[in-house]
């Protein structure tokens, strides 16, 4: 008996050893995919029931945890409502995290290996664990302003500090209420989510980085940058201005917006070009330098590539391989060029940075519960778009595009403003956008900025309108403050 | 096993120089109630914020019941293996704090929706383990001699057999959740199979003594495995043929299992063969396919475990819950009262063992593993020990149930194999599983006893020179 007893045991013994390994299957190896399972609530209750970082500007709190009796014990609260939902997006128990909420969530939630000192010293003191704050780079005065100028049109707004990098404000129009999509009601969570769905304005998109539109005339200071670079011309160089120009290949006629000669005898410098925003010199221009050219000075602007501040931002394209009328049309920012709002701010930034293109960031100081400092914002450069005596030969051609040229409306007395204004189709009968982007002081800039209002009418000036006095708003709030 | 014998010296039953080693339970019970206590603190601490008053109810009624048990034992069965009781009480315990942080959950529960609080399962739960604390002195005073209960074998049997059909009686049988096993009597309910697969151990055990001989004649080889005789195979199928009856009438796949498991294994002890194994598991192949076949019940079960999220909403529910605790819990645990087990239907069931490993993690759960592991352990060694058949066989079914039981319930709530209903023993809430557990660690403390009790020897205290054999 005793031989069939030691085998009895050791068939026992797989029993319990093949236990052993199964726990160890699902306790550690599958965990995380286990824990990842759409449909898991726990991993939701943790969150909730742990006090959520806030999300800072200066100190003011733009997104925070507030406790509820609820069976998830923190609320998410946006004291500003709309105004910062393209920084923070929302906390949703249906839809998930967007925005700094998203990405910042290790922060936030106290789950970063950065925190672990932190949360074993809250669970030993007998504390409640709470999540870290992420402070934004936004500037509040700048954001309003840009906000306000939003109001009741569709469009955008990006603000950035030109030496830097950071951005101080990033506004999209219509927006929507954070707070609806962060509550704990599921039903009216999927109700509200499913009437910004339908509307045709679409305010769930997030359109200072996610949305990509033709730049229009105000590609064309990247074409003029291109041009300095080349060599081959100065801000004093004489181009053909007429009042039409034939894309080549085609018996196409491009206009100018005027419908008029740019100069007289239909010769114009590139610097009045630019201030008058003449479209046959600079079609004529593009086709000059070739649409590599064009496209190696976008790229050190950042076109085509993608950036993360560390919200995820589109893409913003220059055509691969256009022809020959097609590179006529991107220089003067239609065709297939494409650019996101903080895109086109990156372009004036640079102009005014002495040509250096920094890379944007919203997150100015990632810290623990108790405010101590994990990560500051370290300005970072993306590449030398501009020689520094060609950025401030631009610089000055933008300054003569507010004082003399289209871009009147951003003026600001006792401040040199550069600017330039824009008005891009997206298709024939389409209205169009108006776009303004614009630095300043013109030197040493402190506040960079683009502004894209949708809806414009089909007319050049729209820029100057619609667009211009909201970069000001925007670039005296920064001024100021 | 006999006692040293040194001439001159008076050698008493009880009092030798055998070790009891009643100390060592005495110890090992304190470490497990000090640890047990605290656990029940923590998770009131971790589930509510505060150490409610019932926890303090059941330190001190637990307490009090395992420090009787110990006297008790003391008493009747002083050379009981001293590893046995501590082991089934850190379980027990654990289960209890495990049962009182769920009963938490369910009155936070209960106050957020403005309803009255749920009645205190630890509380029921810690005066069931004083009822079995009971059965079991009482099963320790009445049998003083294991060998004793071979007198009624087939009495055990007819016992055996009528308490695992009794649920199917009419107006006696009440069906919970889709399985027939209870029965109601007044205000009390009681799942008899429980009891059955203690009694039947007896009388398997019994049994298998008076036939072992025949039962392990082989007529011709196959395959250089023993054939069994024909008409020797009218046991296994009779049990094999309840095992069924009980898939079919009560939709308890984990009793089948463990019954038909049980008697088998038993078979195997008993007569040494091999060929009696390959036919168990023959039977059970066919048993197994017979019941997928015709039980629409048995189906689902199967489907679930192969894919439980393609059910996650509902019949893999409970299994997929289980399995987001284990995998929330990870390697440390998520700290008591810290996880939401309570996600889990019934939790403090069939479940109990994955609200461990969501709170206590790996190390939890493997702890606990290890803990069966160890009761199996020492019955295989009191079997070992035995000093004659019946209490050898009777201890080794008990290891059995244990081992197939942990194996199926545990196995079931980790996916390792299909889930099929049954109490984790020791740990589920539930007073029959608890009654019936404690009365066979009374049957395996008094054949433990019995086997390191050492020999009665007489001695002349004057004879000094005469030689004394010990008795055989």
């Amino acid at each position: 008996m005793s031989r069939s007893l030691n085998r009895l045991a050791l068939g026992l013994a797989v029993l319990m050893v093949a236990l052993l390994v199964q726990l160890t299957r699902i306790q550690v190896f599958q965990a995380d995919e286990l824990n990842a399972q759409p449909g898991n609530q726990r991993t939701l209750l943790t969150e909730y029931a742990r006090e959520r970082g806030p999300i800072l500007v200066d100190r003011a709190p733009i997104a925070q945890s507030e406790e509820t009796d609820g069976s998830l014990r923190y609320l998410r609260r946006y004291p500003a409502g709309e105004e910062f939902v393209s920084a923070t997006g929302y906390y949703s128990i249906v839809f998930g995290a967007t925005g700094l909420e998203r990405t910042e969530n290790a922060i936030l939630s106290g789950q970063d290996p950065r925190l672990f000192v932190d949360r074993m010293q809250q669970l030993f003191a007998g504390r409640e664990v709470k999540g870290g704050a992420v402070t934004t780079t936004l500037d509040a005065n700048a954001q309003l302003a840009a906000w306000e100028g939003l109001a009741g049109k569709k469009g955008s707004v990006v603000a950035i500090e030109p030496a830097t990098g950071r951005i101080l404000a990033q506004v999209q129009s219509p927006s929507f209420d954070p707070n609806q999509l962060s509550s704990h009601n599921s039903k009216a969570i999927n109700a509200y989510y499913a009437e910004l769905e339908a509307d045709p304005d679409k305010p769930l998109l997030n359109r200072p980085i996610a949305k990509t539109n033709p730049p229009g005339s105000t590609f064309k200071v990247v074409t003029a940058a291109a041009a300095l670079t080349s060599g081959r011309f100065t801000p004093d160089s004489v181009l053909p201005g007429p009042a039409t120009y034939t894309l080549p290949g085609t018996n196409v006629e491009l206009p100018n917006w005027t419908g008029t000669e740019c100069g007289p005898n239909g010769e114009v410098t590139l610097a009045e070009a630019l201030a008058i925003s003449c479209n046959t010199a600079f079609a004529w221009l593009g086709n000059e330098l070739g649409d590599d050219a064009l496209r190696d000075q976008a790229q050190q602007f950042g076109f085509d590539e993608s950036f993360e501040t560390p919200q995820r931002v589109a893409t913003s394209r220059f055509p691969e391989d256009p022809d020959a009328s097609q590179t006529a049309q991107a220089a003067i920012g239609q065709f297939d060029v494409r650019a996101t709002t903080l895109q086109m701010a990156m372009v004036a930034a640079a102009v005014g940075n002495r040509g250096v293109t920094m890379r944007p960031g919203i997150v100015d100081q990632t810290s623990a519960p108790d405010l101590t400092p994990l990560e500051t914002f370290q300005p970072a450069e993306f590449a030398e778009a501009l020689t520094e005596e060609h950025a401030a030969e631009l610089a000055a051609m933008m300054v003569g595009v507010v004082s003399s040229g289209t871009g009147s409306s951003a003026r600001i007395p006792g401040v040199a403003v550069a600017g330039k204004t824009g008005t891009a189709q997206t298709s024939r009968d389409r209205p169009s956008i108006a776009w303004f982007i614009a630095f300043a002081p013109a030197v040493n800039p402190e506040v960079a900025v683009a502004v894209a209002v949708e809806d414009a009418g089909t007319n050049e000036v729209s820029g100057n309108q619609l667009a211009g006095p909201i970069a000001r708003e925007v670039m005296e709030a920064v001024l100021a403050g | 096993m006999s006692a040293p014998v040194v001439p001159g010296r008076q050698v008493e039953p009880g009092r030798s120089d055998q070790p009891t080693r009643r100390g060592v339970e005495l110890a090992l019970l304190v470490l497990v109630w000090g640890v047990g206590s605290l656990a029940m603190v923590l998770a009131s601490e971790g589930a509510a914020g505060e150490v409610v008053p019932e926890v303090w109810r059941v330190v001190a009624i637990s307490g009090v019941v395992l420090l009787g048990l110990h006297l008790v034992v003391r008493w009747l069965a002083p050379y009981a293996d001293p590893i046995m009781l501590p082991t089934a009480a850190a379980l027990n315990l654990l289960g209890i704090a495990m049962i009182g942080r769920l009963d938490l959950a369910a009155a936070l529960r209960a106050q957020a929706n403005g309803t009255d609080p749920p009645p205190s399962d630890a509380l029921d739960q810690v005066l069931w383990l004083a009822v079995g604390a009971i059965a079991a002195a009482l099963v320790l005073l009445v049998v003083r001699d294991h060998r004793m209960l071979r007198r009624y074998t087939y009495l055990w049997g007819l016992t055996g057999l009528v308490l695992l059909l009794l649920p199917m009686v009419p107006g006696l049988g009440l069906t919970i959740r889709g399985a027939n096993l209870w029965i109601q009597v007044g205000p009390f309910t009681f799942q008899p199979a429980e009891l059955a697969k203690v009694v039947l151990t007896i009388f398997f055990a019994s049994y298998l003594v008076q036939t072992r001989e025949q039962l392990a004649l082989v007529r011709h080889k196959v395959l250089g495995l023993g054939v069994p005789r024909g008409r020797d195979l009218g046991p296994i199928l009779v049990v094999w043929a309840v095992a069924l009856l009980i898939m079919a009438a009560q939709t308890d796949l984990g009793t089948a299992v463990m019954l038909f498991g049980l008697f088998v294994g038993m078979l195997y002890v008993a007569t040494g063969r091999r060929s009696w194994i390959v036919l168990g598991g023959l039977l059970t192949v066919v048993g197994g396919l017979l019941a997928y076949a015709l039980f629409g019940h048995v189906q689902v079960r199967v489907r679930v475990w192969l894919d439980p999220f393609a059910y996650a909403t509902e019949a893999g529910y409970q299994i997929v819950q289980s399995l987001y605790g284990f995998a929330f819990g990870g390697m440390m645990g998520a700290g008591w009262g810290r996880g939401y087990p309570q996600l889990v239907p019934f939790a403090e069931n069939d479940f109990i063992f994955s609200a461990i490993g969501e709170e206590l993690g790996l190390v939890g759960s493997v702890a606990v593993v290890v803990l069966f592991a160890v009761l199996i352990q020492r019955a295989l060694r009191t079997a070992h020990a035995s000093r004659d058949a019946f209490g050898a066989l009777l201890v080794t079914g008990y290891a059995i149930i244990l081992g197939l039981q942990v194996f199926v319930v545990l196995g079931g709530v980790t996916r390792l194999i299909p889930h099929t209903g049954l109490t984790t023993p020791f740990m589920s809430a539930g007073g029959s599983s608890l009654l019936a557990n404690w009365i066979i660690l009374a049957l395996l403390l008094r054949v433990s006893d019995h086997a390191r009790r050492p020999d009665p020897v007489i001695v002349r205290p004057d004879d000094a020179t005469t030689e004394v054999v010990a008795r055989p």
